[in-house]
């Protein structure tokens, strides 16, 4: 199974080839991926350098440009595919339709893989996208269960990569307008999800920190009590009465033990969640993920996860909480 | 412009469901969009019920089409959307790329739903060249993005616009609803069926912020562009779409006829949908309502 991490910038690319990344993926900085977060992501010297130093260690670059343009904006985007073959990416990581398109056109050589944020959850999607732009490979959303994982392997489309850890999306990747709703900035459209120029702290007279995005309250924290980056979806209201985590706690997706089962039902890849986080969380990720990979396949028999493995993870888990996620059905 | 009922995204008795559509036919509606598109677990109708109430309402002079599950998982899923789709009669509305690849195989013909990423023309064509026929816009796509659409000089599909309801904004493999309920979901005993208009979800101040239905976010408010009436109308919208609540729903129907057919902008009586000019979608744009 491939590992693939998570570069927000060129020393964290050379750590997670350092630490034994398989693949790296990466973006521009501009709203062409996910993650178009100020003072993120590559310039074009750096990316160059990034290309280099991976292949130097034969490691991988994967250029994310998994957003969605609009019609005026389209050239843009088809310029970025340019870019990314010409600075020798391994990959680029795509959602859209016009995007694919146009690469599988003017790049038929450059593999493409289908993006989260494409939404594809059943071979039947998977199907199309293959058929229409020869896609290599696809990173499932974060909804399906370990079985439905399985099965979808078992009908070998193509090969499937899926999330293994980090900051957990609760909704179907692609799909979810919430911080689009309450800011205008979409996650599809402009690649981030609730924009740090949108939340606002105020601390009230009693100690208490409330937090809101776009003047939408999205929680309040007792003095003591810890905060971490707001999302709608992570956010406490009140429903029929009571205030709580009503759509998801702040925590973060680890399925270390289920590592020997997701290799047997025939993942091809791993992904780690988090561009935006720093050096120690891609070092220290990319170490552990590369040990336990390593070691499952050196001996399969008996393989279990290492609890110091597991202590190094959740510290640097969301809310230093971790959860199977959407693989384990009691979460649903 | 004609007018939608959109599909019914709660989960309502199967005899209120029934007795709702009876008289929807009656209302001066052009076409009745049918099916479960948010949880397939919701068996009040199975795929054969609604195939066969599509089949009843079709007597009438409306245009039927069956919906599609917006967030397909299971296996069963997938044989449930072919029989849908090999229903031998109405169009389908794909809503996601499942639908559209079966479709597709079949060559078939087919509606694309709000929850289709369409943001762009090449986009919109390769889907045209799969056999769509009509898109129903996404919620964050207003006036511009029809605009640029146009601009780009590409053939354009018919276009449908969400112009009543509230806004579907996000899919989950969860359920909320039995997650307020403290069930779990493969447990969850169809209690949505307790909440036919959603279940209500506040701030911690008491703002009115989104509605909890199964495994799908909806804004809280209900979005009205009947005062939008002469901009949708330029801007070549083929279709005004209007989602089903539980009560009511006969006026709000008259009331989009009527601005149709006069083209006379009402009043609002729901709220501005920001998305429609640009801003973010709870935004209110214009200062004084009814203004267009």
């Amino acid at each position: 199974m491939d590992l693939i991490c998570p570069a927000g910038n060129l020393p964290a690319l050379k750590t997670a080839v350092d630490q034994g990344a398989s693949a790296v993926y990466v973006g521009f900085r501009d709203q062409t991926n996910a993650r178009a977060f100020p003072g993120l992501n590559f310039t074009d010297s750096n990316l160059q350098q990034g290309v280099d130093y991976a292949h130097a260690h034969h490691s991988k670059v994967y250029i994310a440009l998994n957003t969605y343009p609009d019609p005026a904006k389209i050239g843009h985007w088809q310029k970025a595919v340019d870019h990314a073959a010409e600075l020798g990416a391994d990959a680029i990581i795509c959602a859209d339709i016009g995007v694919l398109d146009y690469a599988t056109r003017q790049h038929p050589d450059l593999p493409r893989h289908l993006s989260v944020q494409a939404s594809a959850t059943t071979h039947a999607a998977l199907r199309y996208y293959r058929e229409r732009f020869g896609i290599a490979r696809a990173v499932m959303p974060r909804v399906l269960s370990l079985q439905q994982i399985e099965r979808l392997c078992e009908r070998n489309i193509v090969p499937i990569e899926v999330f293994a850890f980090g900051s957990l999306c609760i909704m179907v990747e692609g799909r979810c307008q919430l911080s689009s709703y309450v800011t205008g900035v979409s996650p599809n459209r402009h690649g981030v999800c609730s924009p740090a120029k949108f939340v606002r702290w105020d601390e009230e007279p009693d100690g208490v920190r409330s937090v809101r995005l776009n003047n939408v309250l999205i929680d309040r924290f007792q003095p003591n009590e810890p905060a971490g980056y707001p999302t709608v979806c992570k956010g406490r209201y009140e429903v029929g009465g009571e205030v709580f985590h009503a759509l998801e706690e702040p925590t973060s997706l680890n399925t270390l033990e289920l590592l020997p089962q997701l290799q047997a039902a025939g993942v091809a890849a791993l992904k780690i969640e988090g561009r935006q986080r720093g050096l120690a969380y891609v070092g220290t990720v990319t170490r552990v993920w590369r040990q336990a990979i390593d070691r499952l396949e050196a001996h399969p028999d008996g393989w279990t996860p290492d609890p110091a493995w597991q202590r190094e993870l959740s510290a640097h888990a969301e809310g230093h909480q971790t959860t199977l996620g959407p693989y384990h059905r009691s979460w649903h | 412009m004609k007018l939608s009922l959109g599909p019914l995204q709660y989960f309502w008795p199967r005899e209120e469901v029934f007795k709702f559509y009876r008289q929807a036919v009656t209302w001066p509606l052009d076409t009745i969009y049918l099916g479960e598109t948010v949880c397939s677990k919701r068996r009040e109708l199975s795929t054969r019920d609604w195939i066969a109430l599509a089949e009843e309402l079709a007597a009438s002079d409306c245009e039927i089409v069956l919906s599609s599950l917006a967030l397909l998982e299971a296996e069963s899923e997938l044989s449930a959307l072919t029989r849908l789709i090999e229903n031998g009669r109405f169009q389908v509305e794909a809503n996601d790329m499942s639908a559209v690849q079966l479709l597709r195989d079949r060559g078939l013909p087919f509606i694309g739903g709000p929850s289709l990423n369409v943001y762009n023309h090449v986009t919109l064509r390769l889907l045209c060249e799969d056999g769509l026929q009509r898109l129903v816009l996404g919620i964050e796509q207003g006036r511009a993005l029809v605009e640029e659409f146009r601009a780009s000089g590409e053939p354009l599909p018919e276009l449908e616009v969400i112009a009543w309801g509230r806004l579907p904004l996000a899919y989950s493999a969860r359920c909320y609803t039995a997650r307020a309920l403290d069930l779990p979901k493969d447990d969850c005993g169809f209690r949505c069926i307790e909440y036919p208009d959603g279940l209500a979800l506040k701030t911690r101040n008491e703002q009115a912020f989104l509605t909890i239905n199964c495994i799908q976010i909806q804004s809280s408010e209900h979005c009205d562009l009947a005062p939008e009436i002469n901009e949708l109308a330029a801007a070549g919208i083929g279709l005004l779409r209007l989602y089903p609540q539980t009560e009511g729903m006969e006026a709000i129907v008259t009331r989009f006829r009527q601005a149709i057919d006069s083209g006379i902008p009402p009043q609002r009586v729901g709220k501005e949908n920001g998305y429609w000019h640009g801003c973010a979608g709870m935004d209110q744009v214009t200062p004084t309502s009814g203004q267009t």
